[in-house]
């Protein structure tokens, strides 16, 4: 079978909405909040290098050591914020995180 | 334009009681400090009213004799669109006669202040006003546009104003300042309205120009009516004048004006600030000629004045008052003048009106202060006894104003009476009953003041509210022997003016008719249709100088009207006073009406001043209260208050709300760009 640019946009598709519905479903942790969001990043690259190798530009790819650096930085700073609502709620729970309101 | 009289002296005539009341003003009252004492204040404001008045009658000498005439703009003031509003000065018979009567009327009135005002408090501030008011009827008079026309118009207004409400601790004055306002701001509206018209319709505020366009004015129509544009805009000027002029129904400011000190009384609310409007319909001729129906309108209006007025006159008992309705009676003789087209006749009467009404109104301030402030004719009587100066200028003004031969007062109001005969208007049969039917009232309330005042018993004593008197407190002039209720002859700067203006009122008349009403002294300046209205043409036709004015008048009613009038008078008050008593119970609702001064005060303030009142209540209540705050206000707070409580319920504050929120949204994008945005 001939792996074509639609198998790969495809799986980028499946990763995005596996990640879109793992942030609204999720109910209980913090924690897999963030691990959606670096899937949906990586459903992106998964994008990003597809197009890049099947139409041979190479900046796709750059975008993607872009995407990868900053998704590390994300990560980094969304744990340190889950360890200080750790110790200030003692709770990571989705649901008892309600004070974003005016 | 050939011309003798230089724009520098013109303006110095204005100028000098301007200068004089600014620095009375300022530096005499406690807004400069103080700085000036009595002395200087009256010094300095004569000085000023006297280089006007020597300006004025050089002025006049040469209008008269040398035929000057001056009409030029000094200052352009502002240009709006093709509209210029200017200063300037229109010098003509008309202007240098009313020059000359204001300032010198206004030169004998501050002399007589100094004796007057003697010992009261407002004594600079006094001077200041009525120097202002010189100042403000001068450029009325001299204007030669209507905006510095409204200009003087509403600052002669303001003084007025300001001395009616002079003594404003006094209630009663402040209540009557506050009349004399309003009602003069309906006549006002009437006034700006007509000249906004001539505005709107001729493009120019300047006499000349609108003159010259007055007969196209006269062939338009008013837009959306049948009515002659000239009619409306004649109307709108004249409700002006019956403001300022106290015609009927706006006359009632003018007898509550008596509130003011005698002074602004004779000087403002009798001769010359009254009379204003009576100038203005004069000096606009050329437009009222072309309205027959303005001019009935003036005359029927002119004509209630004159009588009504005199009625009242016969039942007040406070001399000011009557003199005040006697103006308002003389008023209405002038207004009828100048609707019979006789505009030369009523401006004749001005001046004759002018010189014997601030006469009588100084006399019978000469009269107050020498019954220590006593206005109540009931208790007076046999003053001739104590104050001869005053009992002999007084008489020379009564038999002035009642029309006795060889008086001036005689001339000008015969002229009237024979111009009404002649006229062919309509409303002259109605106003020549009202204006002989007046001969006889005026006569029989002059004579009434005279022989209650100067004859008969002295009644002093009988006074019920002599110690009482809250007038007397707050000017009682302290002269010596305040408690032996005597009366005392004033000093020599009340009698002075007395003696100076009895002598016109004797003598003006008879030197001036000739050339006032048939000469061309005012031919330029007063314009009249001979072949519409021909009265005065007719008028002139029988007249064959003054003396012979005077045999003629042996023939006809008037003179016999003002007799009966003396003679009535003099039986009623002097040989049987019962008499009075026994008609007015005989009479007692005539008396009722007559004493509520025909309901006019009560119709205003009851159906007038409530009906605004409740308007604007209503207003209030229903438009700010119901329909603002309410409607407008209160329901847009409570709108989008009922708006955020629906949708402040989408913020919740779980993320994962948001990022839905979020989601959905970009699908929203996502689907407008990929399939609608085509």
């Amino acid at each position: 079978m001939n792996v074509t640019l639609g198998h790969f946009l495809a799986v980028g598709a499946i990763l995005f909405a596996l990640s879109v519905v793992g942030i609204f479903l999720n109910r209980k942790n913090l924690i897999v909040l963030l691990m959606a969001i670096e899937l949906m990043l990586l459903a992106v690259n998964m994008n990003f290098v597809a197009f890049s190798h099947f139409l041979g530009d190479m900046h796709g790819q750059v975008f993607v050591f872009f995407i990868l650096t900053v998704a590390a930085a994300e990560s980094a700073i969304g744990l340190a914020i889950l360890v200080l609502l750790f110790r200030n709620k003692n709770s990571i729970s989705v649901e008892e995180l309600n004070t974003l309101k005016g | 334009m050939s011309t003798t009289l230089s724009a520098s002296t013109l303006l110095a005539v204005p100028m000098a009681p301007l200068i004089g009341a600014a620095l009375a003003g300022v530096l005499g009252t406690t807004f400069g400090g103080n700085v000036i004492g009595r002395r200087a204040s009256h010094t300095l404001t004569i000085l000023g009213v006297l280089v006007a008045f020597i300006l004025s009658a050089m002025t006049l000498k040469s209008v008269a004799m040398d035929g000057a005439r001056f009409n030029e703009t000094l200052y352009t003031w502002m240009v709006v669109g093709g509209l210029k509003m200017e200063i300037g000065f229109l010098v003509d018979g008309l202007t240098a006669m009313m020059m000359v009567v204001v300032t010198f009327v206004s030169l004998m009135v501050h002399l007589y202040t100094i004796g007057y005002m003697e010992e009261d408090k407002g004594y600079n501030r006094f001077f200041a006003y009525i120097s202002l008011f010189t100042f403000s009827m001068l450029m009325l008079v001299m204007s030669n546009n209507l905006l510095q026309l409204f200009f003087g118009w509403e600052a002669v207004g303001l003084v007025s104003y300001l001395l009616i409400g002079f003594w404003f601790n006094k209630p009663t004055a402040i209540f009557a300042n506050m009349k004399a306002f309003l009602v003069n701001r309906v006549g006002d509206f009437g006034f700006i309205l007509g000249i906004g018209l001539i505005v709107a319709y001729a493009g120019t505020l300047n006499y000349t120009e609108v003159f010259a366009k007055a007969p196209a004015l006269g062939a338009m129509g008013f837009p959306g009516t049948d009515w002659l544009l000239i009619t409306v805009i004649c109307i709108c000027l004249f409700i002006g004048a019956m403001g300022k002029s106290a015609q009927f129904p706006l006359h009632v400011w003018l007898p509550d004006s008596m509130e003011g000190p005698t002074p602004i009384s004779a000087l403002i609310h009798a001769a010359t600030m009254v009379t204003a409007g009576i100038f203005m319909v004069a000096r606009m001729s050329p437009l009222f000629e072309l309205s027959d129906t303005a001019l009935n309108f003036i005359m029927v209006i002119g004509a209630i004045t004159a009588l009504f007025m005199g009625f009242l006159g016969i039942i007040q008992n406070d001399i000011k008052r009557i003199v005040a309705y006697s103006t308002l009676s003389q008023l209405g003789y002038m207004t009828v003048a100048l609707g019979a087209s006789a505009y030369s006749v009523a401006v004749f009467h001005l001046m004759t009106h002018a010189f014997f009404k601030a006469l009588l109104f100084l006399a019978a301030g000469s009269v107050i202060m020498g019954l220590h402030h006593n206005q109540d004719i009931r208790w007076m009587g046999a003053v001739r006894k104590y104050m001869p100066i005053t009992w002999i200028t007084s008489l020379l003004g009564t038999l002035a104003l009642i029309g006795t031969p060889l008086f001036s007062g005689f001339y000008s109001k015969d002229s009237i009476i024979e111009a009404v005969h002649f006229s062919n208007l309509p409303a002259s049969g109605f106003a020549y009953f009202a204006v002989l039917a007046g001969v006889f009232v005026t006569s029989f309330y002059s004579f009434r003041l005279y022989f209650l005042v100067f004859h008969g018993k002295e009644r002093y004593d009988q006074n019920p509210d002599a110690h009482h008197d809250d007038h007397g407190h707050h000017d009682d002039h302290g002269h010596g022997h305040a408690h032996d209720n005597k009366p005392h002859e004033s000093p020599w700067v009340v009698t002075v003016p007395l003696v100076l203006l009895a002598i016109p009122s004797v003598v003006i008349g008879f030197m001036t008719i000739q050339p006032m009403l048939f000469g061309d002294f005012f031919k330029d300046a007063i314009f009249i249709n001979a072949a519409a209205h021909p009265a005065m043409a007719k008028f002139a036709g029988i007249f064959h100088g003054p003396l012979a004015m005077v045999s003629h008048a042996l023939f006809t009613p008037p003179l016999y009207l003002a007799l009966a009038g003396a003679v009535s008078a003099w039986y009623m008050y002097l040989i049987n006073p019962a008499v009075p008593a026994a008609i007015g119970r005989a009479l007692r609702p005539l008396v009722v009406v007559l004493e509520n001064k025909y309901y006019l005060d009560w119709f205003n303030e009851n159906v007038l001043a409530k009906g605004a009142r409740g308007l604007g209540i209503g207003l209030w209540k229903g438009g700010d209260r119901g329909v603002i705050e309410g409607g407008v206000v209160n329901a847009s707070w409570k709108l989008v208050g009922l708006v955020s409580g629906v949708v402040r319920r989408a913020q919740t504050g779980y993320l994962y709300h948001y990022a839905l929120m979020m989601i959905v949204g970009v699908l929203l994008f996502m689907t407008y760009f990929v399939w609608l945005a085509k």
